[in-house]
């Protein structure tokens, strides 16, 4: 098997507990991201996922473990590597166009200004943001507005890996509806590969193409991958009458709400550390007849 | 009074209170009694010359009036226009405090970004900041051997405090957040100072300028007392030996006029680089 795009490999965090011993946040974390693909990471806090983020962003070290992209060592922040925080991280004494204008410099040192601010401005019209609203500051928008400043600054790099940080995180239930869906068309449109966090299981089903799982922490692990079987292009209303919507999520509430703590701390003594793979298709199940279904439900359910 | 605005209220109220403190202030100035009305004793004593008292406001808005519509004469060392006397205030004041302000911004800048310079430094700022800035002019004054650049050192020595604890602390207190972003932008460290930690750090360093600033205008008065010469802290004491209470009251008003006008630049530019998380 080839290396994925972003290969993460027995990535294992310790930090000392306070009290002069160590605390495992997560151990052996091993797993793979292929180009173009959006992959969510779904676990209880605690259990080291923005960590994890961190690291992938170059911002923080791993106790031991390496992070490879492209087939390179990631070592710390790189333009290839776009950060979307949870509080946004606008600077608050910039425009909202010299948001993302700040990135796109960085970005391109050798476009001239007028480039810069063009490029600029198409991402924001991307994400909705047009006329006079670019010129204000971030403190005078409304939290959706500011993240979608941040996701346009994000996209408009275009990193060749998009980290996002518990983006909706901050977000009414409504403007977070509203910006998943931007989200999402703007990602259709780039083939980005992203990488996420969330707390949020029906976000989660919505945006991925597969949703890592995290047992409970310390020595959390990345103990199973699900693929979501929903095809592309989903909206928010049509995806719940998928048959295999409430397969997924009754999974993931299933692993969210049980599961990860039976598991967490036991070592599963596999050599490769690899999550394992959950394949939900209820689909495939109404066409290929009863006789499959038994085999399936088990990998399910282990 | 209903129909105006708070701040209309507010400047209608300040005028009323300034016209009763000057009516009270003037009825309680006693007159001096004319040459005529005086008994013969009174006369053989020297009760005709013009005793040195509080002046009336009459007479500090006549001088005044006198001063500011020549303020740049200069008839010899002991008699200079105010606008002369204030100019060489603010030229000292100026000149100590960019010093300062050169050498306690970038200092504060490294104080904030590093735990170790922090902590080795703190123990002298600590000692220093509290020695009164006059307790420095003897020492000043031998060392340097130049009264001029002594008053400077002085304003030096008294502005540099605010200026280094505020930087370094604004530094410090930089949310990582927004050093991230200039990690993850693949920004250096020095873009990263000026097009990151100044910014966001200008609201707390600007402050301290404008305490300094506050502080360097008290100072060089008392500074200007010692050392003589010139400047408005020397043209105070240089009326108060001529007994010449006007001049003195004229200048002490004119010391509160330039210091809020000093205040009021700074809090133009405290307003330029505030932001709103």
């Amino acid at each position: 098997m080839s290396k994925p795009f972003l290969s993460v490999e027995n990535l294992t965090q310790i930090y000392p507990d306070g009290q002069g011993g160590d605390l495992t946040v997560f151990e052996d974390a091993t797993f793979g991201v292929e180009k173009g693909e959006f992959v969510v990471i779904l676990g209880h806090s605690g259990c080291g996922k923005s960590t994890i983020m961190n690291i992938l962003a170059g911002l923080a070290d791993p106790t031991s473990g390496v992070v490879k992209m492209d087939g390179f060592e990631v070592s710390g922040p790189s333009l290839d590597r776009g950060v979307v925080f949870q509080n946004y991280s606008l600077l608050p004494w910039l425009s909202t166009l010299k948001n993302v204008t700040f990135g796109v410099a960085a970005r391109h040192p050798e476009w001239t200004k007028a480039q810069v601010i063009e490029h600029s401005k198409k991402y924001l019209a991307m994400v909705g943001l047009e006329g006079d609203v670019v010129y204000r500051k971030p403190s005078q928008l409304s939290g959706g507005m500011r993240q979608r400043v941040s996701i346009a600054r994000a996209f408009a790099n275009h990193p060749k890996l998009l980290l996002l940080d518990e983006p909706f995180g901050a977000l009414d239930a409504l403007t977070r509806g509203t910006i998943q869906d931007e989200l999402l068309k703007i990602w259709g449109g780039t083939e980005q590969t992203v990488f996420m966090i969330t707390h949020d299981i029906d976000e989660a089903i919505l945006l991925a193409d597969r949703i890592l799982l995290m047992s409970n922490g310390p020595f959390a692990r990345v103990a199973e991958s699900v693929e979501i079987t929903i095809p592309r292009p989903r909206n928010r209303t049509d995806i719940v009458e998928h048959p295999n919507y409430y397969a997924i999520r009754n999974h993931l509430v299933h692993f969210l709400g049980q599961r990860s703590k039976e598991i967490s701390g036991k070592a599963e003594g596999s050599d490769t550390n690899r999550p394992e793979t959950v394949h939900i298709d209820k689909t495939a199940l109404a066409a290929d007849g009863p006789g499959d279904a038994p085999r399936r439900l088990r990998a399910v359910n282990t | 009074m209903a129909g105006l605005s708070l701040n209309q209220r507010a400047a209608v109220l300040s005028i009323v209170l300034l016209a009763v403190g000057l009516l009270i202030w003037e009825a309680a100035i006693p007159a001096q009694k004319a040459v005529g009305e005086l008994t013969e004793y009174e006369r053989l004593t020297g009760g005709g010359a013009p005793k040195a008292g509080v002046p009336a406001p009459s007479q500090v808005i006549a001088k005044a009036w006198e001063e500011l519509s020549n303020p740049f004469y200069d008839a010899g060392p002991n008699d200079k226009g105010i606008g002369i006397q204030i100019g060489y205030s603010i030229y000292r004041v100026l000149s100590g405090y960019l010093l300062a302000a050169i050498v306690a911004i970038p200092l504060g800048f490294l104080i904030g970004m590093s735990q170790t310079a922090f902590k080795a430094l703190n123990p002298f700022i600590q000692v220093l900041r509290p020695i009164s800035p006059l307790a420095w002019m003897p020492l000043a004054l031998f060392i340097i051997q130049d009264s001029e650049a002594s008053a400077i050192f002085v304003i030096f020595i008294c502005s540099i405090w605010p200026m280094l604890i505020n930087t370094a602390f604004g530094v410090a207190g930089v949310r990582q957040d927004w050093v991230n972003v200039a990690r993850t932008h693949e920004l250096g460290n020095l873009r990263t100072a000026f097009t990151v930690i100044l910014p966001a750090a200008a609201p707390t360093i600007v402050t301290g300028m404008r305490i300094s600033i506050g502080i360097a205008w008290l100072v060089i008065v008392a500074a200007e007392m010692l050392v003589g010469g010139t400047g408005i802290g020397y043209y105070v004491w240089n009326e108060w030996n001529n007994l010449d209470l006007t001049s003195v009251v004229f200048s002490i008003l004119m010391i509160g006029v330039v210091g809020m006008l000093l205040d009021s630049a700074f809090g133009i530019l405290q307003r330029a680089v505030a932001y709103v998380e």
